[in-house]
């Protein structure tokens, strides 16, 4: 058997819960390895960092202006409630560091309201500095622009939207060729490469640049607009660049609209964690392929095996932190007959009768949203008794189960915090 | 048409409605069809797609299945858009009777079906998937059907021989004056015309010459609007929607009859089929857990891979079954799937009504033609049925679609499925000056296709799904349905929009939930994280009362609004240069 590739503290799972735990372990001084399965998660999520907008008890239907605030108020097993608003705080700072002027949002406690591709404002804590002259609370007069071949955005609907969300900015919208006719069904990131690349085009009869000659296109738009809103596809490489660009042809602020996947602002966010983690000195697996089983000891982990392309691989830890998503990335797996978390079989609480596991409302309080492992005061996935599975193993993030974080809009925040907590633990354990 | 042509209404916008409604339009009658909900609404929307060779009835019911074997010939011809020439076959399994697959093919050949006998081995050469401990099988022409397609495409002709299709109007009373059913009273829900959110609903008299009952499921409530008993024994069934295509074939268990005990590839999908229990409610009955375990237990036998593969929703129809006073059929799989027409003059001394009940898709036309024959007869009319020769709306000319292929820039599994949904009405339709992307990634379907559905349809986004497929993929709308809301503006208002996108998803849902077990539960999360998390629609402060405190939140890291500007800071842009390999998921 081969001599199993070594670590003081394992994490498995490349989402903003794993790179939260990889980089907290890091720092507090731990030898740490990253695996994870597929190459890239982030590009699924929107780049925004939510921490709390609807806490699940709350009286009012709106969403709440200070998330810590409504901390000390949530049920005992929330993952806020059990890292507290402490350890919530302590995440954040770390990632804010990590992130510096790349994200906004850490100079208030509030939440800013942004405006998605889907139209209407959502609460947030931090943002991506491309989406800071964007937010709702913001009353200067703006302008959205789509894209005529891009369905994921349509900035008349979401013009529309905004106003009848009654946000206090005026509200204008315009369609546009792209200076490139990209093919019809073009992906997001073509565009994003065109900006960046900025080739020279041919646009009546006069050869520009991309980003010049798209600026001409929103220009007769403009009007009295101090702010001109995009669908979040303004570069991969060079979007600041880009940006600056545009707002000094156009004399406006301009700001990415969030959109769904495949996400650019996920994407950005995802190679400056990396690149954070990378600079902490962790190992990175990304990609290697799934874990299938391990070896236990006595209620302790002792190694895990990786299947890469049908070679069984070993990899042993002192400390491993599972942080291998939810049902929506397989870190919880069912059947027709029940719930489980695949790798380590931690026990995950579950109706019997699957036709519990939903309501019938697609927007009902579904207890499948909120499917994971129970975890201790020390994020130990615990047995069905109320004892921890293994004495070695953490969980972060949405694999934790007891709460609904797209109600919530809690995903990151709760990945971050959990992820800070885990990490930190695991490295002085280990 | 001259003016003194007898006006009909019918009522039922399912097969055996747009069916009547055509026919009866060709030949010279003034016809309006009424439906309470979007063509479909009821049991043509909610079969399995089999277009019967007549096999499954040639032991059982002859004279269902020779009428079926011609239909399905008809067919063939003049909807050759809606029909997938799969072929079928009868498996039979060890534990099923020697003397029944006997009688089987005895019975093919009686009723002129024609019928191959495969060993195992032929059997699966065809379908790989097929257990390897089959018996043998016989070969026979079933098909698949489309009857969203075919429905629509049996009302756009209706229209084009002047038919008003009137759909989300239901028939709220019948009008009896001296004993006679002289008109109905019609209660349209978002105004006359094409169906709009927000609009407000009207109610209409129609007086007319003749009323068709071919209200399916709910022929008996119609006809208790006049008094008249006829008691239809709606019969439930499952199907279970695949999220990919097992097998290419129609695939039945040789066996005399039975739960469970068929699989019809349809598009991107198979569809396995089904229960048969009688029902008191057609429009409330339970949808239950064990029905879908059935169907994958049961059908496994057949074809293994089932057992583990992915189900991406279920859903129930009910079978109009009639059968005449006093036979008695205690079980509802017993009772005739024959067709009745009841002239209710004869029948009941009511005069101004003719029911058409029973029947199945597949005899949809025949049905039609009896039926307008007899209102032919009735009226004193000299006419011809020409629908068993004159193709449907996009079946006109197969050769057009071949040429149409290449033409409209479209990448060429885009342009082969929209080709195979238009038929012949494809260069029409794609045949656009503007911008034209896919708005549904999982069924290919586009820009023009979509907006040609909302020309026909209006804001629902449920008959613009039926006409297209958009949303009927494995995604079930999840990465497509605010896309094809988007769709509908700026023609109507971001409101409206709103509200057809909230009912869209609300639809897709509902079937979805009984397949909410492995990768469909991940997909489920994956759709309510992207509607709830980034669109936040499920908390929607323009859904709400308006009254967001917008000044309390953040409005920027500078500490003066006004002058917030983003491109100041440095965008903390990492100086590694990434590959671009970003972001190639699946959606876009």
């Amino acid at each position: 058997m081969a001599v199993a590739i070594d670590a003081e503290v394992l994490v498995i799972g490349g989402g903003i819960a794993g790179l939260s735990t990889a980089l907290s372990a890091a720092r507090t001084g731990a030898d740490v390895r990253l695996v994870s399965e597929a190459e890239t998660t982030l590009h699924h999520a929107s780049g925004l960092l939510d921490v709390l907008g609807y806490p699940p008890n709350a009286a009012d239907d709106g969403p709440v202006v200070d998330p810590f605030d409504a901390i000390p108020d949530l049920p005992d097993t929330h993952p806020y409630a059990i890292v507290g608003e402490q350890g919530l705080r302590d995440g954040l700072a770390m990632i804010d560091e990590v992130l510096g002027e790349a994200y906004h949002g850490d100079h208030t406690d509030a939440n800013a309201l942004v405006p998605t591709h889907g139209g209407t404002v959502k609460p947030t804590a931090r943002y991506p500095a491309s989406v800071a002259a964007g937010l709702a609370s913001d009353d200067r007069e703006l302008l959205l622009v789509d894209f005529e071949r891009l369905t994921g955005f349509d900035a008349g609907v979401a013009a529309e939207h905004l106003e009848a969300a009654g946000i206090p900015a005026e509200t204008n919208a315009a369609t546009v060729e792209f200076p490139i006719v990209v093919r019809d069904d073009a992906k997001v990131t073509r565009y994003a490469h065109l900006l960046d690349e900025n080739p020279t085009v041919t646009v009546n009869g006069r050869e520009q640049r991309v980003r010049t000659a798209l600026a001409d296109a929103i220009e007769p738009h403009v009007g009295d607009a101090e702010r001109v809103g995009l669908p979040a596809v303004l570069g991969v490489d060079r979007p600041a660049e880009i940006r600056a660009e545009l707002r000094d042809r156009l004399d406006a602020a301009i700001f990415e609209v969030p959109m769904g996947p495949p996400s650019i602002l996920g994407g950005r966010l995802e190679d400056r964690l990396y690149a954070a983690l990378d600079d902490a000195g962790a190992e990175i697996e990304s990609g290697g392929g799934p874990i299938v089983d391990f070896d236990a000891d006595g209620g302790t982990i002792s190694e895990i095996y990786m299947d890469r392309s049908g070679s069984r691989i070993p990899y042993a830890a002192e400390q491993y932190v599972l942080a291998t998503g939810d049902v929506a990335g397989g870190g919880i797996d069912s059947d027709r007959a029940g719930v489980a978390e695949p790798i380590f079989g931690c026990d995950v609480p579950h109706p019997d009768d699957r036709y519990e596991w939903f309501e019938s409302e697609a927007f009902g309080e579904h207890r499948f949203a909120q499917f994971g492992v129970s975890v201790d005061e020390t994020l130990r996935p615990m047995g069905e008794g109320g004892n921890p599975e293994f004495s070695n193993l953490r969980a972060a993030g949405a694999v934790i189960g007891g709460y609904d974080y797209p109600a919530e809009k809690s995903a990151s925040g709760v990945s971050i915090a959990t992820g800070y907590a885990a990490g930190r633990r695991a490295a002085r354990e280990a | 048409m001259t003016a003194t042509s007898p006006h009909v209404l019918v009522i039922g916008g399912g097969s055996t409605g747009v069916g009547i409604a055509r026919d009866a339009a060709m030949r010279g009658f003034d016809v309006t069809l009424v439906e309470k909900g979007n063509l479909t609404h009821g049991t043509t929307g909610r079969m399995h797609g089999l277009l019967h060779s007549g096999g499954r009835y040639a032991v059982s019911d002859q004279a269902s299945a020779r009428e079926c074997i011609e239909e399905n010939m008809i067919l063939r011809d003049i909807a050759t858009h809606c029909v997938e020439d799969t072929g079928g076959l009868f498996v039979k399994r060890p534990e099923d009777t020697e003397a029944y697959y006997q009688e089987k093919l005895a019975g093919l050949r009686e009723c002129s079906i024609p019928a191959t006998e495969l060993t195992a081995a032929e059997a699966r050469r065809k379908e790989p998937f097929l257990a390897r401990d089959i018996d043998k099988a016989i070969e026979v022409p079933d098909a698949a059907i489309d009857p969203f397609r075919l429905c629509v495409a049996n009302a756009i002709s209706a229209e084009t021989h002047g038919a008003r299709i009137e759909t989300f109007s239901e028939v709220t009373d019948l009008l009896v004056e001296d004993g006679e059913i002289v008109g109905a009273e019609i209660t349209h829900e978002s105004g006359e015309g094409k169906r709009v959110h927000g609009t407000e609903g009207s109610v209409e008299e129609i007086r007319v010459d003749h009323i068709v009952n071919a209200a399916g499921a709910w022929t008996g409530e119609i006809a208790a609007m006049a008094d008249i008993d006829v008691e239809v024994r709606p019969s439930k069934g499952v199907m279970t929607i695949m999220n990919v295509r097992q097998v290419d074939t129609v695939i039945n268990r040789c066996q005399p009859k039975g739960d469970a005990d068929i699989v019809v590839p349809h598009e991107t999908t198979a569809i396995l089929g089904t229960t048969d229990e009688e029902v008191s409610d057609p429009a409330d009955y339970p949808e239950e857990e064990w029905e879908v375990d059935l169907m994958i237990e049961e059908l496994s036998k057949l074809v293994p891979i089932l057992e583990d593969a992915r189900t991406i929703r279920s859903f129930w129809g009910v079978r109009p079954l009639y059968e005449p006073p006093e036979t008695g059929t205690d079980d509802p799989t017993d009772i005739t799937r024959e067709f009745f027409l009841l002239d209710h003059d004869e029948r009941d001394g009511i005069g101004g009504m003719t029911t058409i009940v029973g029947g199945k898709l597949t005899t949809y036309r025949l049905m039609a033609e009896q039926l307008v024959d007899h209102l032919a007869e009735k009226f004193g009319m000299e006419t011809t049925c020409r629908t068993a020769e004159e193709p449907l709306p996009g079946s006109e000319d197969a050769g057009v679609i071949e040429d149409a292929m290449d033409d409209f820039g479209l990448r060429s599994p885009v342009a082969k499925r929209s080709a195979e949904r238009l038929g012949s009405r494809t260069q029409d339709v794609l045949d656009t000056d503007g911008a034209n992307p896919v708005v549904c990634g999982c069924e290919a379907v586009t820009r023009a296709e979509v907006g040609d559905a909302i020309e026909q349809s209006g804001t629902d986004l449920n008959a613009v799904r039926i006409r297209t497929r958009a949303g009927m993929g494995n995604c079930q709308g999840g990465f497509c349905s605010h896309r094809l809301a988007n769709e509908l503006h700026p023609e109507f208002d971001e409101g409206r929009a709103r509200a057809a996108l909230d009912e869209l998803y609300q639809e897709r849902w509902k079937g979805q939930r009984h397949a909410l077990w492995g990768r469909q539960l991940s997909q489920a999360m994956i759709t309510y994280a992207m509607h709830a998390m980034t669109m936040n629609r499920d908390r929607d402060p323009a859904s709400g009362d308006g009254s967001l405190d917008f000044g309390a939140f953040d409005s920027g890291p500078a500490s003066s609004p006004g002058t917030t500007d983003d491109a100041q800071s440095t965008d903390g842009t990492p100086d590694v240069a990434t590959d671009g390999g970003r972001g190639d998921g699946r959606g876009d």
